[in-house]
């Protein structure tokens, strides 16, 4: 592979006919996108690890030491909190790539594959708090779950004294995470399986006599997953971090770590901002040695994998079985429980008075929605706004940069792949505190402007991993051919690509979005309550109870998402009736 | 000259901000003035946002001073008011003097005398409001003094809150009315009883109006916390809340996050008791569905909490006159009417209905106060907040002992 995007494709570009602008500004383009998404994380870190070793001017810190972290470890709740964390960040990853891998490994290339990946594939567009308040509403002890037993089957009256959400093991946070990053990690491997020929592989292991399962372990696996590595990371690191989802589902005695670092670093009292940014460094230390820890597990996992693949053993049938068995189970269960979790918000936004143990309110209408419905308004527009600014952006960036590399061979190496990963392995709140800091000392905060260029760092990363494929694996010979018509490279873009890649352009924007609507702490710490998005407003909603007006946030935040996925999915129908080619066959 | 200019625009330029010299401060004593600056600006008013009945009388004020004034009433709607105080505290720090994020922000207790001891807000101007002249700080010197720190004129009062509690009369025909009689039921009732995790305000209330039960000499808490004596003073108190710990809902491992929160619980039947700072709020939850008809209020033997809560400017505010005429508005006895409506809200009013004009005066007679709403001869005189150190030194100690404690 070529170094990594130093502009090395100047003889490249020689053999171009690009017009002297794009020639000029192209092959800027991966560098300029680099900066919009790494800037942002440097200086954030920058601005959180100041104040973490005791430098804040303004409120009077002007020693550097280590006090600020002693004061931490200080901290009664600093133990419980920082384990429960990690835990929650390994367990949820752990648990959901295994039931993603049980899922590929017995069903792969079957009917009931492709019906799981229909099923799992939207709840990808499902904003992690919904999920959440989906979840927390199932298996509360008076929740959906209980009601629907109570009382014929367990004699339950009232609710029983059961801490199912919000355990201090943060076994509830887990299961909020598995459900929305099964999904996630189902669709990275879906990519990946393309790029490792599985199908055939799979062929010719079956014919050596290997078990279907069997088979796709010792012979799939093995070279999907270097391809699914980083987005696993990406799902440890978010997991370990997250603060929407663990405020509603989460221990609160004490909370994880990130969302202690937020509540400190919203405290009046200025002496506690020493302590979030200790807690964030530490926060991002402790990220970084469970990746590490992960690596070394991959590595021991690799070691005997590979034994266990050279002794050769064909699977025995039972086992095969149990693998196919929870593999389908645990994708029923993900799917049941994200459609059962958005059925009883939905019912609760249009719920009277609803009692346990009613399993149904006791009168519907659309109360609530008519209270709610002039609030969704502004909220919308601002989330709207801001999603289309940043998808926007990241989508001319990644065309940019996808562009400067078949024109000009400017092609990110695997190590700048890694720095695409960079704002999703880094914990939000760590560079998101330091950047508070810092636009407030430029001026920047309080803005759509602000928070889309905040949104972009998160947004960028998606749209490129979902448009890069698709872009590559486009037959450079239509190129050829409109050339010798005499297309300029700008025209062979306009006019060729980009309408035959529409659908995938689409998508990539219905991602971004979906990124973009689902984005809490950048949301709220950069805009500073000036830019209020549905997201926002649902997590703000979740500290007060209507659980009716709850139900009518999470259904509008979930609303947008799917419509842009939708649209992705019919425009290319509408736009090209009138030409079969250019159809999605599909 | 030329060179001065372009230093000037330099300064500027780099955020020294000379230029804003220039703007001269509204003077709340040219009211006339102050209305015709406010007109055209928007507001940023930062206020807790937990409850659907607050938010929809914030927005009929919203439309209230558009129509009236024709300003621009945005509600930043935040899970903490300490988040609002931090937006301000993290602007100074970085140097933002002027064009802040918080036009106006609810508050009291000791994000008040947080913001007032770091010079963090701007006045006086509060009793230089036409609708001032409505207030009686002598009869309800709550309206003056927030958890005992003199308010100066930095913040306008307007609602009374006091604490109740909620009982399910089908379950709970007779509640416990004193503290000590607390821990006995719930002792017989194990995990049907809690209180909002501190520090939201509510669980701190709880706190406090606990203390209150057993201290020998509640006057002690109208002081700033005396080291020496605190650990004696509140040895009893502490016992309690140990005790009292294991026979809460999910045996004190979780606890609601929020009011709203806690009367979810009471709607899911999944506590029998509650507490809360706003008498008329069980009548507006039983109008609006949230909790059955069968929930009544009760305040303790000995009275209960009160205070005022309050709207403030903060120092760096970017529309600081439309600020003014807000919180003027929601003193108006039409506001404060709407307010102690349980329809729309059931808060208190800060207003004297003796001052008041007769047809005014009229709009809060014809109020029905809900059939869970106590009368004010029900309620007692409150008891007046401890000194906001208590409030402070009692979170950081119940932090520290129940609140990382699985």
């Amino acid at each position: 592979m070529r170094p990594s995007l130093s502009i090395g494709g100047r003889k490249v570009v020689a053999m171009n006919v690009a017009g002297r602008r794009s020639r000029r500004m192209l092959p800027m383009l991966p560098l300029l996108t680099l900066v919009v998404m790494l800037g942002p994380v440097l200086a954030g870190l920058a601005g959180t690890l100041a104040p973490a070793l005791g430098w804040f001017p303004a409120i009077g810190g002007h020693d550097i030491g280590l006090e600020r972290f002693a004061e931490l470890l200080a901290w009664p709740g600093f133990r419980q909190s920082l384990t429960v964390s990690i835990a929650v960040g390994l367990g949820a990853t752990a648990v959901s790539l295994a039931v993603v891998v049980a899922i590929c490994a017995a069903w792969q290339g079957s009917r009931a594959f492709a019906w799981i990946e229909r099923a799992l594939s939207p709840l990808l567009s499902l904003p992690h708090a919904a999920a959440a308040f989906g979840l927390a509403f199932l298996i509360a002890p008076s929740g959906w779950l209980a009601r629907l037993l109570s009382p014929w089957a367990t004699g339950w009256e009232q609710p029983p004294d059961l801490l199912i959400v919000q355990d201090p093991n943060g076994l509830a946070l887990l299961a909020g995470l598995v459900l929305k990053e099964v999904p996630f990690l189902l669709l990275m491997t879906l990519a990946a399986l393309v790029q490792a020929d599985a199908t055939r592989s799979m062929q010719v292991a079956r014919s050596l006599g290997y078990g279907r399962s069997t088979a796709w372990l010792k012979v799939v696996l093995p070279r999907v997953y270097p391809q699914i590595r980083l987005p696993v990371y990406a799902v440890l690191a978010y997991s370990a971090s997250v603060v929407d989802v663990a405020v509603i589902l989460g221990p609160s005695t004490p909370s994880t770590l990130a969302v202690q670092v937020l509540r400190w670093s919203n405290d009046p009292d200025l002496a506690l901002r020493f302590r979030a940014a200790a807690g964030a460094i530490v926060q991002l230390l402790a990220v970084g040695m469970a990746l590490v820890a992960w690596r070394v597990v991959e590595k021991l996992v690799y070691h005997w994998g590979r034994a266990w693949i050279e002794r050769g053993g064909r699977g025995r049938r039972c086992g095969e079985r149990w693998l196919g068995g929870v593999g389908l189970g645990a994708a029923i269960l993900t799917v049941a429980a994200v459609a059962a979790g958005i059925a009883g918000l939905a019912l609760w936004s249009m719920a009277g008075q609803w009692s346990f143990p009613s399993v149904v309110p006791d009168s519907i209408g659309l109360r609530t929605w008519e209270r709610s419905a002039p609030e969704l308004v502004a909220p919308l527009i601002d989330t709207l706004v801001v999603g289309a600014l940043a998808t926007v952006a990241a989508l001319v960036l990644t065309l940019g940069c996808l562009e400067a590399e078949f024109r000009h061979g400017v092609r990110p190496s695997t190590r700048a792949m890694w720095l695409l990963y960079v704002p999703l392995l880094v914990p939000q709140v760590c560079f998101l505190l330091g950047l508070q800091t810092l636009a407030l000392g430029l001026g920047l905060d309080g803005g759509r402007l602000a928070v889309a260029a905040a949104h972009l760092v998160f947004v960028l990363p998606y749209v490129f991993l979902s448009l890069a494929d698709p872009w590559r694996a486009w037959d450079r010979r239509y190129a050829t051919v409109a050339g010798t018509l005499g297309a300029t490279p700008d025209r062979v873009l306009w006019a060729v690509r980009l309408p035959m890649l529409m659908r995938s352009l689409l998508t990539a924007a219905a991602v971004g979005l979906a990124v973009s609507v689902g984005q809490y702490l950048p949301t709220i710490m950069v805009g500073g309550g000036r830019v209020v998005t549905l997201t926002t407003e649902a997590v703000a909603l979740a500290s007060g109870g209507d659980r009716r007006v709850i139900g009518a946030y999470a259904m509008a935040q979930m609303a947008l998402p799917l419509l842009a996925f939708g649209l992705a999915l019919a425009l290319p129908h509408l736009l090209w009736r009138d030409r079969r080619g250019l159809r999605p066959s599909r | 000259m030329t060179m001065a200019r372009l230093l000037r625009a330099l300064a500027v330029l780099l955020g020294l901000g000379l230029g804003s010299q220039a703007l001269a401060e509204p003077d709340p004593g040219d009211w006339d003035g102050v209305i015709a600056e406010a007109r055209g600006q928007t507001v940023h008013w930062h206020a807790w946002a937990g409850s659907t009945r607050i938010n929809d009388y914030i927005a009929w004020v919203a439309q209230q001073v558009d129509a009236r004034y024709g300003i621009r009433l945005e509600h930043v709607k935040i899970a903490d008011t300490s988040d609002a105080v931090g937006r301000v505290i993290a602007e100074k720090a970085a140097g933002r003097d002027s064009g802040g994020a918080v036009d106006l922000v609810w508050i009291n207790g000791e994000n008040f005398a947080a913001m007032k001891e770091n010079g963090l807000l701007f006045g006086p101007w509060a009793e230089a409001l036409p609708n001032w002249t409505f207030v009686d700080p002598v009869a309800n010197a709550s309206l003056v003094y927030d958890f005992t720190v003199p308010t100066e004129g930095l913040e306008a009062p307007w609602g009374m809150a006091q604490v109740v509690f909620f009982h399910d009369t089908s379950r709970v025909p007779d509640p416990p009315r004193t503290m000590a009689a607390l821990l006995d039921w719930a002792a017989a009732h194990p995990g049907r009883f809690t209180y909002p995790q501190p520090p939201d305000f509510l669980g701190t209330t709880f706190l406090k109006q606990a203390l209150y039960g057993f201290m020998a000499d509640p006057k002690v808490l109208l002081h700033p916390v005396e080291e020496a004596e605190y650990a004696t003073l509140t040895a009893p108190f502490w016992g309690f809340v140990e005790e009292l710990t294991p026979l809460l809902w999910r045996s004190g491992r979780a606890y609601p996050q929020s009011g709203p929160r806690q009367i979810q619980l009471m709607a899911d039947r999944e506590i029998d008791l509650a507490i809360s700072f706003s008498p008329g709020e069980a009548s507006a939850a039983i109008a609006n569905l949230e909790l059955p008809e069968t929930v009544r209020t009760y305040v303790l033997d000995g009275g209960t909490i009160g205070n005022a809560s309050f709207v403030a400017i903060p120092y760096n505010a970017s529309a600081k006159a439309a600020a003014m005429v807000v919180a003027d508005f929601l003193m108006s006895p039409q506001a404060q009417a709407r307010k102690q409506d349980p329809a729309y809200w059931g808060s208190g009013t800060v207003l004297d209905l003796g001052l008041l004009s007769v047809p005014d005066r009229a709009r809060f007679e014809a109020l029905d106060l809900g059939i869970a709403t106590l009368t004010p001869e029900q309620l007692g005189a409150p008891l007046p907040e401890p000194h906001p150190s208590w409030m402070v030194r009692l979170e950081a100690d119940w932090q520290a002992r129940f609140g990382v404690a699985p």
